[in-house]
């Protein structure tokens, strides 16, 4: 039984649903004086971050408490990895601890998936982002953000995305955002559309469920969510564009583009903005961004994922990546246990 | 072993029919009436799936006897169950409570089967969490005994003595196309 959630595409359209139909109830708690449950008492999660997070550790810090989970916050910086421990080491040390489930943010891609099947630690592995490779739960709460504006939030329930059309635009190369959203929403059923400049076109592209275009303009009208992704500075060790003005005119979004997109839809971004480059004010402003409802969205959504993984005796999720093991051959019938019953 | 064999053939029989649990729940929302005195500040919360169209049928014969509208929700106790670590995870319900709140109401908890009383007891963990009633009590349509916990219920539509071995099942028109209980055998273990 796979335990961990380390991308987009491992995920099945069931599972999926499943995840955002039970971030709809998870999301009533918000509203509720007492926000909290106490699902997972006595579980203990650590945020191993590696990298600098805002958002995403406070989001899955808070989904964590509102579950009543003992929770634990490492950050490199002023740990012992800045004294050269390995992942290895880092992990075995919350093993001993006794963590039932590890949140991890790493600079290197696969590090999640490494800390998962490696055998270092039993816990159940949940990736907040790796590298440029994937930040599964920000797609489910994208995913969860357009099912609510464009199909409803009780409408909605027990549905997908199918025939929406979301535009993803600006560094795709560099955005494990991009790249998640692509695999969850093509198994939602939405067709997605990449915009970017040639070369922050990842080398490979071809391959993934998704059209990409050079010509913001002509796909805008024609979409019903249209996704601003940040230029990663931080990640830029080339001259991927004559200049920050030439950027943001062709793939910048401004009330003027805005005002060609069709009238239900939705402006979204993942956060941080950098306002002026990729999105103008006004647009990040007005009442048809979805920024900060995303961020609420968020912790509904790793609300969901960590009760579905940690809440039972097994996780509820199926994943299709793993291969189902039957050998009916083998298969024996259980002698019968006593009829004491709950 | 094979003693068994003979009685789980046995088609479940049922021993409430439609017209029955109707006049079961105008009886309860009279005591309903007559226990709270007017029935002013009562609170109806079913629990999913079955208590809330009980809860809602309820609350319909409680407008008929006091020409006045009463709240109606449904409180979903899945995250508050003590056999979590037991099952993979389930599926969440839905928490509706009416716009006033409970705070200083008379809670009625409405279920279809009182069993072992678990369920119950993670009724009130929940609503503990949502706000401090003046009272709770609890009505529940067939009463099956096997109670595990020191709960009881304040309106029963039927007391229904069973064995552990038997099996009772609901169905409501609103979700299973009928109105019945049925008293089953449970099949043996294979």
């Amino acid at each position: 039984m796979q335990r961990h959630l380390i991308s987009a595409a491992d995920l099945t359209r069931d599972d999926a649903v499943l995840i955002l139909d039970t971030a709809e109830e998870m999301a009533r708690v918000a509203d509720r004086p007492i926000k909290k449950l106490p699902t997972l008492r006595g579980r203990t999660i650590v945020n191993l971050f590696f990298e600098d997070s805002t958002r995403t550790r406070i989001s899955f810090e808070a989904a964590e408490k509102r579950l009543s989970a003992d929770v634990i916050n490492f950050s490199a910086k002023g740990s012992s990895v800045s004294k050269g421990e390995s992942l290895k080491d880092t992990a075995q040390t919350l093993e001993a601890m006794g963590v039932d489930a590890v949140v991890i943010r790493h600079g290197a891609s696969g590090a999640p998936y490494r800390l998962a099947t490696s055998g270092w630690i039993d816990a159940a592995v949940v990736n907040a982002g790796d590298g440029t490779h994937q930040h599964p739960t920000q797609a489910l709460l994208d995913a969860f953000t357009m099912r609510r504006r464009l199909v409803g939030r009780d409408t909605g329930l027990g549905r997908d995305l199918s025939g929406r059309r979301i535009t993803i635009v600006g560094d795709v190369l560099h955005s494990r955002v991009a790249r998640s959203n692509v695999d969850l929403l093509h198994t939602l059923g939405a067709e997605v559309t990449l915009v970017a400049p040639p070369t922050l076109v990842p080398v490979g592209v071809g391959n993934w469920p998704c059209e990409v275009s050079y010509d913001l303009d002509s796909t805008l009208v024609k979409s019903d969510a249209v996704m601003m992704l940040r230029v990663q500075r931080e990640r830029m060790n080339a001259a991927f564009f004559p200049t920050e003005r030439e950027y943001s005119r062709r793939y910048g979004l401004d009330a003027e583009r805005m005002a060609k997109m069709p009238g239900h839809a939705i402006v979204m971004h993942p956060g941080p903005m950098v306002r002026g480059m990729e999105i103008t004010a006004e647009v990040a402003d007005s009442d048809r961004c979805t920024v900060v409802e995303q961020v609420a969205n968020g912790v509904s959504i790793r609300m969901a994922v960590l009760y579905l993984l940690l809440g039972g005796n097994e996780p509820a999720l199926s994943h299709a990546r793993q291969p189902v093991a039957h050998h009916p051959a083998t298969e024996r019938v259980a002698p019968p246990t006593g009829s004491e019953e709950k | 072993m094979d003693t068994q064999a003979g009685h789980s053939a046995s088609d479940p029989r049922p021993v409430l029919e439609g017209p029955d649990i109707a006049r079961v729940l105008t009886r309860i929302a009279h005591e309903i009436v007559e226990r709270a005195k007017g029935a002013d500040d009562v609170v109806l919360l079913g629990i999913p799936t079955r208590g809330v169209f009980l809860a809602q049928r309820l609350a319909a014969k409680l407008e008929q006897v006091t020409d006045r509208k009463v709240p109606v929700g449904s409180l979903d106790i899945t995250m508050y169950r003590d056999d979590l670590r037991m099952h993979p995870p389930r599926a969440l319900a839905r928490t509706e409570i009416p716009g006033d709140g409970i705070d200083g109401k008379l809670v009625v908890l409405v279920d279809d089967v009182l069993f072992s009383g678990r369920t119950i007891r993670a009724a009130l963990d929940a609503l503990n969490d949502i706000g401090r009633p003046r009272a709770v009590q609890l009505a529940v349509l067939v009463d099956r005994g096997h109670r595990e916990l020191p709960i009881r219920a304040d309106y029963v539509g039927k007391n229904l003595p069973t064995s552990l071995r038997e099996t009772v099942k609901v169905q409501l028109a609103e979700e299973d196309g009928r109105d019945t209980v049925l008293l089953g055998v449970k099949p043996a273990d294979q």
